[in-house]
């Protein structure tokens, strides 16, 4: 029997996403699954209900109804007292919880013998990067908060040379380059800004780049990175060197959006009342950490406020801002979890323990609290461990970079060589002697030279070699008919036929590869051009 | 024309094959290089054939043999696909080694060049026929199974006999045992059981070393024979007492020497390792240990979309691999470049020094579908700028793209230095399928968020692509 998965309407004020869109409710029932819909839920999002009933849901009318309807509830924000009481007795909820802000709903959910799912609780481990609905909505945050910057800013973001004058593209510096602030850079250079950002996580300089942004650094000793990817708490001593920096770009930047956020703690104050002061007028701050106290000290959570001619933005609803781009993405990673939740196909979930990600999802189980869940593995380990592996082989090709060998190996070469030179030279004879020089000598001019050969010429270079080294024909030519030795004192006639025969073998095959290795070096030289 | 004359000629040609191998750094002065290179090899023929030590009796032997020698090579060059420049590089090198076999003991059994010597003199010119014929049997069995592998004719995993190690051992002790009783004995006949065994046990070390080695470790097999036969041309110097010989095998020998030590390099592997054949047999375990599998989605794409990319983007980047080479896509790939370029895109080529199956194998066949080589770099010249690359395009290739080289330690390609195409905004890899590479390990590229998979033949996906760009 496959089970119902109701979403009903948001009841928080001013929410506007659903938890799921048509095009995901079609997926969801090809997993197995009956999807119900309370009438006009996604209204604010633009989805009607027939483009719901289109897909295959079936739309109740009426909360009431809708909770009784549906073995699983999928939603956006956490459930009202309210909507608790329409839970149904040993139902399963998946949506925004934030269980360690409220202690209560999670008490009054498990006296439902509830199993709940939490969306903010999905561990932050690679697997799960798909169902990560914190990221999703990071990252739509982070593009508004540059659109509602651009929205207040009495200026383009672009710099212009129009006919009516210059005008100066606009300075933005994001704190925190998570992928809230991530996504604010992309945005913010996207319209032409120029952006910079800061984190305590000297790592993430590279995305930084990446998107566009140029990383300015705090010079400061202390690695940032905490357990599961996020940022942790900081010395004061940096803390101090972090807002000198800080009081250096808001008197230069024009608009300052804040990311900073520590998991389980109030976000920390970054900018004071006095930096906000020594903005210029007009400028800007978006503190997207309101919600959890702000990163500003003059931030009111909801509300833009003016302070000293700065406007500072402190909604904490910026996803339901793109309402639906954000259901969209909320569904899909609704769906995603659903797929975990339902490996079978069968349209039954299975809250599966044994899985990381779905322990870490899961903090209510049958009536059970099951938050916190155990601390989750690092999701990389520290860079410094591979770098000294990697470090040798980085380097370029050259002369230098030849001997990277040990000190003490080295040495025991040399020691080696020596014993050989020595016993060559006390036992080999004069006639040797000559010839093994040549040969040292011509050793490392060969050494000398092919370090010059450019790498897209190798095989050129191997052909020419091979061409080259069909030289060897001379042993066989003088061996085809050498003058005569009255003195042949090895006693016996000369096997004329054997070593005829073997010499010019010799040269028929040296003489292939003498005009086959030239012929087609030259074929292949021709080739390369400009 | 007199023995100084010789001498002085063969001075001439050991110079010009120096500025042969010098020329080679950089594509302008190659051809001229190559040019010094067959001017020299010309001086030292003629100063061999008409100087003190061939009579005019052999002379219409080495003709004949020049020419129908000289044919063949002709003909082979001509004929030759750009694609198959491996198997006829490992080729020839099997015939320098089996000239070195044929004119060492042609060497020994002439009483006229053995003859002369005495005491120390002749022990050490027995040892010179000796390692010259061992050196020269390795080199050609060696060869011949490397053609075997390139040319698909023998299977390209690596073939590992039960202590395979231990039996090369007692092949090296009986061939140090027989070079002994080779270097007491006092006539002909009574050396030649030795020098016969010591080469069919070179023959089968040559052919088990080259069996126990993978098809993407070639690119140094290939290199380490190429020195192998300079070393062989060396050894032959010594035995007939020619310096010109002694110089240009070791030029030859130390080409190659480096050449390996090079593809080594690139693969972050120790030229031992290699040689004893097998990835994954030694070290690293195949998976992380308690790694979970690469994590995220494989998308994939259409044609269609490829190109869509690609036309909405200012920099591209293409690293071909041995993949490119088999679909024979060289040219489609030409055409695309062009097309793009036309429209005023950047695009450029990535190569890793171990891509193909020999180095600078990409190169050749990008310069043979006619890509300009100053848009083709070297690895270290543009893997910095993967940043700023709006599309990456990865056709045919794998390991050389693993970003678990750089961050699994645990990894067996751990450290091996690699094009680092994820950093790319959008990579695409090109690909027959989901199987891993020759290394055996999943490639983590493949499920990054920002990577998409255009399966099927490279040939054919290209060729749709170019269609599409140009509708």
């Amino acid at each position: 029997m496959s089970q119902v998965i109701g979403v009903p309407r948001e009841t928080a004020a001013g929410e506007k996403r659903v938890a799921t869109v048509p095009e995901v409710v079609e997926k969801l029932i090809k997993l197995g699954f009956r999807v119900a819909l309370q009438s006009g839920a996604g209204d604010a999002a633009n989805f009607s209900d027939d483009a719901y009933r289109a897909a295959g849901a079936e739309i109740v009318d009426g909360a009431a109804k809708l909770w009784a309807a549906s073995d699983i509830v999928f939603k956006v924000r956490g459930p009202s007292a309210e909507e608790i009481g329409l839970m149904r007795e040993g139902g399963t909820l998946v949506s925004f919880i934030w269980p360690a802000q409220n202690p209560d709903l999670l008490k009054q959910l498990a006296a439902k013998r509830a199993t709940v799912l939490a969306m903010d609780s999905v561990p932050r481990i690679s697997r799960a990067q798909k169902l990560d609905a914190l990221s999703s909505m990071a990252n739509i945050a982070g593009y508004r908060a540059v659109i509602e910057a651009a929205h207040h800013f009495g200026r383009f973001f672009t710099g212009q040379i129009t006919a009516a004058g210059k005008v100066p593209p606009a300075k933005v510096f994001v704190i925190g380059a998570g992928v809230a602030g991530l996504a604010a850079i992309g945005a913010a250079s996207g319209l032409g800004a120029i952006v910079r950002a800061n984190d305590t996580r000297p790592e993430v300089g590279d995305q930084v780049k990446s998107m566009g942004g140029e990383f300015v650094t705090v010079d400061y000793q202390e690695e940032g990175a905490g357990v599961g990817g996020y940022a942790k708490v900081m010395s004061e001593g940096f803390l101090k060197a972090q807002a000198a920096v800080f009081a250096r770009q808001a008197k230069e930047v024009d608009i300052i959006i804040t990311t900073a956020l520590i998991p389980g703690k109030p976000a920390p104050k970054l900018i004071s009342a006095e930096m906000v002061r020594s903005m210029k007028p007009g400028s800007i701050i978006v503190d997207m950490a309101a919600e959890q106290g702000g990163n500003c000290e003059l931030t009111e959570p909801h509300k833009v406020v003016v302070k000293d001619g700065v406007t500072i933005i402190g909604y904490s609803d910026l996803p339901s801002r793109l309402s639906k781009q954000s259901s969209t993405l909320y569904a899909t990673n609704l769906f995603r979890l659903t797929e975990e939740l339902c490996k079978a196909k069968d349209g039954v979930i299975n809250v599966n323990m044994e899985d990381e990600v779905i322990r870490g999802t899961t903090v209510v189980k049958e009536g059970n609290v099951t938050w916190p869940p155990p601390a989750p593995k690092l999701s990389a380990p520290p860079p410094a461990a591979a770098k000294p592996s990697a470090a040798p082989a980085a380097k370029g090709h050259g002369h230098g970079a030849a001997i990277t060998s040990t000190s003490t190996t080295s040495a025991a070469l040399f020691f080696v060589a020596a014993l050989a030179f020595w016993f060559i030279g006390a036992y080999a004879p004069a006639a040797f002697l000559a010839h093994f020089t040549v040969f040292v000598l011509a050793c490392f001019v060969g050494y000398m030279v092919v370090w010059n050969v450019t790498p897209a010429l190798h095989t050129p270079l191997m052909s020419v070699t091979n061409a080259i080294s069909s030289i060897i024909a001379i042993g066989a030519l003088v061996q085809v008919a050498p003058p005569m030795m009255e003195n042949a004192a090895g006693g016996g006639a000369r096997p004329e036929l054997w070593i005829l025969g073997l010499a010019v073998a010799g040269i028929g095959l040296t003489a292939i590869n003498m005009f086959g290795g030239f012929a087609v070096t030259q074929r292949m030289l021709e080739m390369f051009r400009k | 024309m007199s023995a100084t004359l010789a001498t002085v000629s063969y001075i001439g040609a050991t110079i010009l094959f120096i500025l042969s191998l010098g020329g080679l750094s950089n594509p302008e002065s190659s051809r001229r290089g190559n040019l010094y290179g067959i001017i020299g090899m010309t001086i030292a023929v003629l100063a061999t054939v008409f100087g003190p030590n061939v009579t005019a009796a052999g002379i219409p032997w080495i003709i004949g043999a020049m020419l129908v020698g000289g044919s063949i090579g002709i003909y082979a060059s001509r004929v030759v696909k750009m694609t198959q420049m491996p198997e006829l590089v490992a080729l020839m090198h099997s015939l320098v080694g089996l000239a070195a076999m044929l004119v060492g003991f042609a060497n020994y059994i002439d009483p006229a060049a053995t003859g002369e010597f005495k005491g120390a003199e002749k022990t050490i010119h027995e040892l010179e026929i000796y390692l010259g014929i061992l050196i020269g049997a390795i080199t050609f069995s060696g060869s011949v199974i490397a053609f075997g592998k390139l040319s698909g004719k023998i299977s390209g995993k690596p073939m590992l006999l039960p202590a395979r190690h231990w039996l090369n051992l007692a092949g090296l002790l009986v061939v140090i045992w027989f070079g002994w009783r080779f270097i007491n004995t006092h006539s002909v006949a009574d050396g030649m059981t030795p020098l016969v065994v010591m080469t069919v046990i070179a023959l089968l070390f040559g052919i088990h070393m080259v069996m126990a080695i993978g098809g993407a470790d070639m690119p140094v097999v290939i290199s380490m024979l190429n020195s192998y036969s300079g070393w062989a041309a060396a050894a032959t110097g010594f035995m007939l007492s020619n310096d010109l010989l002694i110089v240009t095998g070791a030029l030859v020998g130390s080409s190659g020497a480096i050449l390996s030590y090079i593809m080594c390099r690139a693969m972050n592997r120790h030229f031992l390792a290699v040689i004893a054949g097998g990835f994954g047999t030694e070290g690293g375990a195949p998976t992380a240990p308690g790694g979970a599998p690469p994590a995220g989605e494989v998308v994939a794409v259409t044609a269609a979309e490829t190109a869509e990319l690609l036309r909405e983007s200012k920099n591209v980047i293409i690293v071909p691999g041995y993949g490119m080479a088999v679909a024979q896509a060289q040219h489609a790939v030409y055409e695309i470049t062009r097309h793009l370029r036309e429209k005023g895109v950047t695009v450029r080529f990535g190569i890793h020094p171990v891509a193909g199956r020999m180095p600078g194998h990409m190169n050749v066949l990008l310069a043979e579908a006619r890509v300009p080589y100053d848009i083709v770099l070297e690895m270290d010249e543009l893997n910095e700028d993967f940043p700023q690359t709006d599309v990456a395009i990865v056709i045919g290739a794998n390991d050389i793209v693993n970003p678990s080289a750089q961050d699994d330690p645990a990894s067996p390609i751990a450290g091996m230095p690699v094009l680092e195409v994820w950093k790319a905004r959008t990579s695409i890899v090109m690909k027959r399928s989901m199987a891993s590479g020759y290394a055996g390990v999943d490639n983590p590229l493949f499920y990054k968020d920002n990577n998409r998979m255009l399966f099927g033949d490279a040939k054919k996906m290209l060729d749709e692509i170019l269609v599409a760009l140009k509708a």
